[in-house]
């Protein structure tokens, strides 16, 4: 059996699960579409929402940073599991408590104002927005190099799949959905590693190799050791030291903790449980489950360095393993001759004088174009050739995309096929899963919260939900339409976006929204317009206005600037909010409602 | 007496709140981040990893999620001293 036989059938089972379970748990109502009726256990919840946080680029690219950057990564796997901590022990109890379908809802509501929910409405759309492009874009990347066709096929049948079971199944569909899909991810992630930990450390737990002895070179030495005199020996700096700033290693850490704590899709998620309690034990649930994929995250990156570096440097071109061609293929590995000897050399900026490790000259590998005659595809050493330039001043001559580590694990350790096409399977899920759950806020933040809350008061539930499918419709062509033509670096980069927005607006006004019954509408809008205006200035200024690094604030790169953004917030709110009238006795009244964890009776009802 | 009630439970639960935040603190941004260089030279190393370091990339991650166990067990013997109780049904 072929590798692609192989992939075909375990995606296509994959495909044949998540779409009958859509299909036996379609939505009837706006409560069943919007928060699944509110009686999902804790245990699937805790699944589901896990599967919806690991998006196609965690589970692809997480492990692939941290194999580059060793300790600096930590930021990411801190920052995004550390963020359900706040989330659980500030907000989602009392979200739920309030028991409303959306957050745009509970910020209309706690700040009895349109304008207030307007701000929400955008700022949930935009952040929602930029995550799902770069999931389309993935599903689509997969697909093609799955199937061979182009990424623009790709994405459309992506596209067409989250469709059929997030817009017509609604949160409903979608839940039982990712509880599939975290069980295909986490096989798909743990399996290689616990392979790839055997060989290397002789250790069945990979988190326990890690940390134990490197036994595949005879005789034992301390893994981390290890790791450290390759990357040390090659110039570059040692794995577990980190070459970041302790102030922006705190502020990005801290951006992405506070963002993840107000993310609205990972919220919402918490509405689907029936209780107070329920919404503490799923929290739980999510956490573990997503610890262990991010316990497995560092562990395969260490061991993919390692691996990558013991099968690649030094090795003369007509030895390297067959699947270090099919990775030239497709673009996501390169290699340039500089110094002519046909071996490949890896080496970091130490053993250069300019400091410097491009192999070539621009940000990503070009290729000559199909006119191109024969000797400027294929080198001497029948390797493939790039359009770019040779860096010549430092002597790397090898150069991966991040997202090549979880991918070429397999092929590096050399493990069995149909561990390739689970992982296959995994990333589809994670892609799947992510844009799904990210697609359902958008289509209610339309439907409910600008549709019958701001413009249409008198819609039914049907319409409602009809809304919310067409909105759902929409949003997903947009995305796909990006899917097919990112704007160039744009998703990369919008993911600090992203953060950053949820950091600076929702994560501080929910908080206050909750523990302040002094906080009122004017200090929480123009709390929330200074956030989110500082912010996104600062990314706007740095990532595409052309702004240098020796101009940032304290050295904080855009990616940690939520955190600043995020304490102007809290600033302008209480100093506006001290100047302005108390807000109304009812919206007292509510703050101290939502903190009395039993789902009183008359909240129920006037819903 | 119900407000009371409410009252006191709330501070508690602002207790409890705080206190497991002083410790996601200090496992996350305390040992991890800010003291990470005392740790991994004075402290004994987890495994062959340096404290600092070990905290950084796995003991973090496992301590939030005893934090959240701690939160949901406290939380809920909070909530029956108090006479908060939860329907069975829906």
């Amino acid at each position: 059996m072929t590798q692609d036989t192989l992939n075909f059938i375990f995606i296509g089972l994959s495909f044949a699960l998540y779409i009958g379970i859509a299909f036996r748990s379609k939505a009837g109502s706006t409560t069943e579409y919007y928060t699944a009726g509110g009686g999902v256990s804790p245990f699937a919840n805790g699944m589901a929402t896990a599967a919806d946080w690991m998006s196609a680029a965690t589970f692809i690219s997480m492990a692939g940073t941290v194999a580059i950057t060793g300790y600096d990564a930590s930021r990411f796997l801190m920052g995004w599991t550390g963020g359900f901590v706040l989330l659980t022990v500030l907000m989602v109890p009392y979200l739920r408590k309030f028991n409303k379908a959306t957050v745009p809802d509970f910020i209309g509501d706690r700040y009895y104002s349109k304008l207030a929910r307007g701000v929400a409405v955008g700022c949930a759309i935009f952040i929602c927005m930029t995550y799902i492009m770069g999931q389309m874009r993935g599903v689509g990347v997969v697909f093609s190099q799955l199937f061979g066709i182009s990424i623009t096929s790709g994405v459309i049948i992506g596209g067409t799949i989250v469709f059929f079971y997030a817009g017509l199944g609604g949160m409903k569909g979608i839940t039982y959905t990712q509880v599939a899909q975290y069980c295909v991810m986490a096989f798909a992630y743990a399996i290689p590693a616990i392979f790839i930990a055997m060989a290397l450390t002789g250790n069945v737990v990979p988190q326990l190799g890690l940390i134990g002895n490197y036994t595949a070179g005879g005789e034992l030495v301390p893994f981390l050791e290890k790791i450290n005199n390759i990357n040390t020996e090659l110039g570059f700096s040692a794995y577990t030291s980190g070459k970041m700033s302790t102030l922006n290693m705190f502020c990005i850490t801290a951006a992405l903790m506070c963002g993840t704590a107000g993310l609205p899709h990972v919220i919402v998620r918490f509405f689907t449980v029936k209780d107070v309690r329920a919404v503490r034990k799923s929290a739980c649930w999510t956490l573990a489950f997503i610890a262990v994929i991010y316990l497995t995250a560092p562990t395969i990156g260490a061991f993919a360095r390692v691996n990558l570096i013991e099968k690649l440097h030094n090795t003369p071109y007509s030895e390297v393993p067959a699947w270090f061609q099919e990775f030239e293929e497709t673009g996501q590995m390169a290699w340039v001759d500089k110094n002519d000897d046909g071996k490949i050399q890896y080496f970091g900026p130490a053993k250069s004088a300019a400091g410097t490790f491009a192999v070539f000259q621009g940000k990503a590998p070009e290729y000559p174009t199909f006119e191109a005659t024969p000797d400027q595809l294929t080198g001497k050493y029948g390797e493939r050739l790039l359009a770019n330039k040779a860096d010549d001043s430092n002597p790397n001559e090898l150069w991966f995309g991040n997202d090549i580590m979880v991918m070429a694990n397999p092929h590096m350790a050399g493990l069995p096929m149909w561990v390739i096409a689970l992982l296959m399977a995994g990333c589809i899920a994670a892609a799947l899963s992510t844009a799904a759950g990210l697609l359902l806020v958008l289509s209610t933040s339309i439907s409910h919260d600008l549709m019958k809350k701001i413009i249409k008061p008198d819609l039914s539930d049907n319409e409602e939900v009809n809304y919310a499918r067409f909105a759902s419709f929409v949003a997903l062509a947009v995305a796909v339409y990006f899917g097919i033509n990112p704007p160039s670096q744009f998703i990369a980069k919008t993911v600090a976006f992203a953060f950053g927005l949820a950091a600076s607006s929702f994560f501080p006004t929910l908080l206050m929204g909750i523990f302040s019954s002094r906080m009122n509408k004017q200090g929480a809008i123009c709390g929330m317009l200074a956030g989110i205006l500082f912010t996104f200035g600062y990314i706007t200024y740095f990532q595409f206005l052309g702004g240098t690094p020796d101009q940032y604030l304290f050295g904080i790169t855009p990616e940690g600037i939520g955190f600043v953004g995020m304490l102007i917030n809290f600033a302008v709110a209480f100093g506006v909010s001290a100047f302005t009238p108390c807000p109304p006795e009812h919206i007292t009244e509510m703050v101290e409602n939502i903190h009395i964890p039993s789902a009183s009776a008359a909240a129920r009802e006037s819903d | 007496m119900d407000k009371e009630n409410a009252r006191a439970h709330r501070k508690a639960c602002l207790h409890i709140t705080l206190a497991l935040l002083a410790v996601w603190f200090f496992i996350s941004f305390g040992c991890s981040i800010l003291l990470r260089d005392w740790l991994d030279a004075s402290l004994p190393s987890v495994g062959h990893a340096p404290f600092g370091f070990w905290m950084a990339q796995q003991g973090s991650i496992i301590g939030f999620v005893l934090i959240l166990v701690a939160y949901a067990f406290l939380m809920n013997r909070l909530d029956n001293k108090h006479g908060y109780t939860y329907t069975k049904d829906k």
